[in-house]
């Protein structure tokens, strides 16, 4: 998986590219818990993820909750098998998804 | 039915994924069941790399057989570890709030969702899980 980040002020963009799975989830857990002091609107952009599992869910959660408490997360470009995944375990309610 | 032993170590999730992609190539499968197929196989052989062999390094069984009309697959994961049935654990609340949601029981929760039959049985010292999909649906 390729993570890329985009900061301007105190939004942060993370595109995601390839696989969000068991083995590449700890990578964007990692660059979240370093990434996110002082951010208020945090875009996941997923326009290049081909592949998201639970371990990749857990983490889109975390982020959720980190953000609920100190401003907004939006996810975009989310690809119809992807939204398939939100839809099944309830993730499409409390995620931002445009 | 063709059948592959893995260690039951997270670094063997690649492989057993291409290993059933492998066993998928000559069919006319779509990407959406690819997809799904993809997912179930990830949880269901981390959970055995996670769960199965507290203690020791243990092995899983992976089989597979494309077959039927409608043209269905099915695959097993075989393990001998402590006798642990996933299908039984409860379902994650997908209702709940960003906060009140636990980590837990999502991956399963897709298995069961995505695939048309997914079985549990322990016979001979094994846990042996199996899921059908058909793969010319959608």
């Amino acid at each position: 998986m390729t993570i890329t980040k985009r900061a301007e002020g105190k939004k942060l963009t993370i595109a995601l590219e390839g696989r969000l799975d068991t083995t590449t989830a700890p990578e964007l857990e990692a660059e979240l818990n370093s990434s996110l002091d002082g951010v208020t609107e945090l875009v996941l952009d997923m326009a290049e993820l081909l592949y998201l599992s639970s371990a990749g869910l857990r983490v889109v959660l975390a982020a959720q909750k980190r953000m609920n408490k100190q401003g907004h997360m939006t996810v975009t470009h989310v690809c119809a098998d992807i939204m398939e995944v939100f839809e099944i375990t309830g993730f499409v309610d409390i995620l931002d998804i445009q | 039915m063709v059948e592959r032993i893995f260690p039951a170590r997270l670094d063997q999730l690649e492989p057993v994924q291409e290993f059933i992609r492998e066993q998928l190539e000559l069919y006319d499968c779509s990407p959406r069941v690819k997809f799904q197929l993809d997912v179930a196989v990830e949880e269901i052989f981390v959970n055995i790399a996670h769960y199965a062999y507290p203690e020791e390094q243990g092995e899983a069984t992976v089989r597979c057989c494309v077959g039927g009309d409608p043209l269905q697959v099915t695959i097993q994961f075989l393990d001998n570890g402590q006798p642990f049935n996933p299908l039984k654990k409860q379902d994650a609340d997908t209702s709940l709030s960003a906060e009140e949601r636990d980590i837990g029981g999502l991956g399963i929760l897709m298995v069961k969702k995505s695939m048309d039959a997914v079985d549990y049985a322990y016979e001979d010292g094994k846990n042996i899980l199996t899921i059908q999909k058909s793969i010319h649906k959608g």
